[in-house]
């Protein structure tokens, strides 16, 4: 019994920080701007949190400085791709290699340091209960707000009339243009959210997950969440059970190794990005679904004539 | 001007409204006013500037210099949602509708009076159905057909309760049993003393329809008429500033004429999300013959012509047959050196590349059917012949142009098209198909281009003609076959075709003889 909740809590530990990056992107994509940048924001997001819970020993103050690296981060995307009507895809790639390049660098010093870790929840009572206590009530606090974030994009998007005003951008930003909606404004505020969520994402892993900073230590985690918003048909509560899905083969991984299944661990390494590519491939044949949900103005620079 | 004084007083005025675009002056000192309770018509042909006008009213565009009066008051309208506050609504040429969201969402994004999305919906199916404007809110953009969408913009643009409304080229879309019923509804909006500038070529409609017109040629305003009181002669000469040739066609008997073009039972799958199936369709285009199909938008036209093209390939080989052969599996490269030639709907970025030169988009075109004219040993490219064969096309076709081989975007769209129909036209190919030959082309390239496709008929060979434009085809076909989703109908000859017998064909009035059953022809 103690095995599986061991098991499961540390899925939701690996799908998390997943989860957090993609909901995330899912916003900035449904306003039609595709940021390859994920890994280089997350990774500043982690460093940053690190070393700002390091210095003032509050870890808190570690996952603001998160939010604010990875926002202010994608601000530099966003003048580039929005403002300067920039390539997305290549922006986004040399975001994401700046990001790692400077992380590593901001880093260094940080290099062995014992890391702040952000307690788990407990409340009294009901953090005691067997098995769902600790499953419900005794996880990371960003666990919860990875679930509040989810339901909240989700209620966003498809219940208020700014997040209609998101999608109908993300479809056809000419259109929306004529309407009157602003479209810039729009796409500069869903990049920064999508850029806090990567930060947020990126303090999990060096606050949470594993308590210390490594260079590199997102580990691809940021391409893994991009495939995530695609697996989920840009639909959150899809990105929800994908993020489970994906983190529980992380950790089945992990254990595989651990009980030393004759496999080799390069290629237990490589099954997430293997079952990305599975998945990419299944949806990809049903057309008509991936067509609906996919914002059609994905990618294109949007430049207003007047 | 004076002489209205007395009668109705004018809603919107507009006094010497420029827009200068670099060296272009799209509209030049337009004057125009519109009086409550009236419709009224702004006519004019492609690039006369009716477009960059009706931009300005509804704030997309700025105008350079000139004044805008509102209901007496000087106004300026920087942006649509400035004009719909004042109280104009716009139905769009080119409908500004989001596909991955539902009627009722598209509606809802441009009101503002915080209603919810139910409400909305229920509003809007009262509304559509005041007006006989059916509509389901719940349904998905992407899923339905223009007339649908267009009712959806409609009832979008009167949920904002305008005092001007404003249609671009509403009918272009439209059956004419449907146009009927959208005219119903404008003249109910009329008699609750709503304004509604009408824009449109087509004289019968505003004849037919409008109170006072305005003429628009090459960015100015050259007359006000009743249009009531002129024929669809005089408004014509208007609009173009000459007489208006129209094409000639004598009737031919065919007889036993042999066989050049035949489409035996081809069906095809949809190509993507939303577009159509094609379901078992005969067709034969015999030597000498004009085939006209008649069709609204986006009822498998263009699958069809990419079927027939061999832009799209077929399972079975024999479901297109150029000259009796069977080409359903092999290439447009193969299909036009069997004596085929294709002319696509889009001129730019399908019929021509954009940024190429003439004499490239010529090569690009002809480097494999005239392999031996174009190109040398090695692969090296004729140059001389190329630039020789593309002066005889622009001479031929009368193509105008500012450089002596411009890029193919330089040129405006009626030009660009008499060169892309002279280029096929200089092969003398022995079949052709073009789709919307004249889609967007003014007056005197339109006339040339159909008379040129006759020719090519009555000099031997077999056309198709695809085409949303029922005069044309009744200018220029022998024949006239309906598309409706996805299905064609029996060929009706000239001689039987009236615009009603094909109105209904193409609003699908009647399935069955949509779906003929063709003996297997030998």
């Amino acid at each position: 019994m103690d095995i599986t909740v061991n098991i499961l809590l540390t899925i939701a530990t690996a799908a998390t920080p997943l989860l957090i990056a993609a909901i995330g992107e899912l916003v900035v994509e449904r306003s039609g701007v595709l940021n390859l940048g994920v890994e280089g924001m997350m990774i500043m997001g982690a460093v940053c949190g690190f070393g700002a819970a390091y210095l003032t020993g509050s870890p808190w103050i570690g996952v603001l400085a998160a939010i604010i690296a990875g926002a202010l981060f994608s601000l530099l995307f966003a003048f580039m791709t929005l403002t300067l009507a920039t390539n997305q895809v290549a922006t986004g790639l040399s975001l994401t290699i700046l990001g790692l390049g400077l992380s590593g660098m901001i880093g260094t010093n940080f290099v062995g340091l014992p890391g702040v870790r952000l307690p788990n929840l407990y409340i009294p009572g009901l953090s005691d209960i067997p098995v769902v206590g600790k499953l419900l009530f005794g996880q990371d606090p960003l666990f919860y707000v990875s679930i509040a974030l989810v339901i909240a994009v989700s209620w966003f998007l498809f219940k208020t009339r700014k997040g209609l005003m998101l999608r109908s951008i993300g479809d056809s930003h000419s259109s929306a243009h004529a309407l009157g909606i602003p479209v810039i404004a729009y796409r500069y505020l869903a990049v920064m959210f999508g850029g806090a969520c990567a930060g947020l994402a990126g303090a999990h892993l060096s606050l949470v997950y594993t308590p210390q900073w490594v260079e590199n230590m997102t580990a691809g985690r940021g391409w893994i969440a991009l495939a995530l918003v695609v697996f989920a048909s840009w639909r959150p509560m899809r990105v929800l059970a994908g993020a489970y899905i994906f983190g529980a083969v992380w950790i089945g991984q992990l254990h595989a190794q651990a009980f030393g299944i004759p496999v080799p661990s390069q290629f237990l390494s490589a099954l997430p990005y293997l079952a990305t590519i599975v998945v990419l491939v299944l949806i990809s044949r049903n057309k008509r679904l991936t067509m609906m949900n996919t914002p059609a103005s994905l990618g294109q620079p949007f430049v207003p004539d007047r | 001007m004076a002489k209205s004084a007395d009668k109705a007083a004018n809603l919107i005025e507009v006094r010497g409204l420029t827009k200068v675009f670099g060296t272009l002056t799209a509209c030049d000192h337009v004057d125009l006013s519109i009086r409550e309770g009236e419709i009224h018509a702004l006519l004019g042909e492609n690039g006369a500037g009716k477009s960059t006008l009706v931009k300005m009213l509804f704030g997309s565009l700025e105008p350079t210099s000139g004044e805008l009066f509102w209901k007496g008051k000087p106004v300026r309208i920087g942006s649509p949602s400035v004009a719909r506050s004042l109280g104009i609504g716009m139905v769009f040429q080119h409908f500004s509708l989001f596909e991955a969201l539902t009627a009722a969402e598209n509606i809802a994004l441009s009101l503002h009076d915080g209603a919810t999305l139910d409400e909305i919906a229920s509003r809007s199916r009262e509304l559509s159905k005041t007006y006989g404007l059916p509509l389901d809110p719940d349904s998905l953009v992407g899923d339905l057909s223009v007339g649908e969408r267009q009712r959806i913009e409609i009832t979008r643009c009167l949920l904002q309760e305008p005092d001007l409304i404003i249609l671009d080229e509403p009918t272009s879309v439209l059956t004419p049993q449907e146009a009927d019923k959208l005219f119903e509804t404008l003249e109910r909006l009329r008699s609750e003393g709503k304004s509604i500038l009408y824009i449109s070529h087509r004289l019968e409609e505003v004849k037919r329809l409008c109170d006072r017109a305005t003429v628009m040629r090459h960015g100015k305003v050259v007359g006000h008429c009743d249009p009531r009181k002129e024929t669809a002669a005089s408004l014509a000469r208007m609009m173009v500033g000459t007489d208006v040739v129209t094409a000639e066609s004598t009737p031919i008997e065919l007889g036993g004429a042999p066989e050049l073009l035949a489409i035996c039972g081809l069906s095809r799958k949809p190509a993507g999300p939303f577009s159509m199936p094609l379901k078992n369709i005969w067709l034969s285009v015999r030597t000498g013959e004009v085939l006209g199909i008649a069709g609204v938008a986006g009822n498998g036209q263009g699958e069809f012509f990419e079927a027939v093209s061999g832009e799209a390939l077929q399972e079975s080989a024999d479901a297109v047959r150029i000259r009796g052969k069977s080409v359903g599996r092999v290439g447009i490269s193969a299909r036009r050196r069997m004596g085929a030639a294709f002319v696509p709907e889009e001129r730019l970025g399908h019929g021509a590349a954009p940024r190429m030169k003439l004499s490239e988009n010529l090569l690009l075109s002809r480097h494999d059917t005239d392999r031996n004219a174009f190109v040398a040993l090695g692969g090296f490219v004729k140059s001389g012949a190329i630039q020789s064969a593309t002066q005889r096309i622009i001479e031929a076709m009368d193509v105008r142009k500012s450089a002596p081989d411009p890029e193919a975007a330089a040129l405006s769209g009626g030009n660009l098209q008499k060169f892309i129909i002279g280029r096929e036209l200089d092969r003398q190919p022995a079949v052709m198909v073009v789709n919307q030959p004249t889609w967007g082309v003014d007056a005197g390239a339109a006339a040339r281009i159909r008379q040129a496709l006759i020719s090519l008929a009555r000099a031997g060979s077999a056309v198709l003609v695809i085409s949303q434009d029922l005069d044309e085809l009744f200018e220029i076909s022998d024949a006239i076959a309906v598309m409706h989703n996805g299905e064609l109908s029996k060929p009706i000859p000239r001689g039987e075709a009236t615009y009603e017998k094909i109105g209904l064909l193409m609003g699908g009035a009647e399935p069955g003889h949509a779906a003929p059953h063709h003996p297997e022809v030998a």
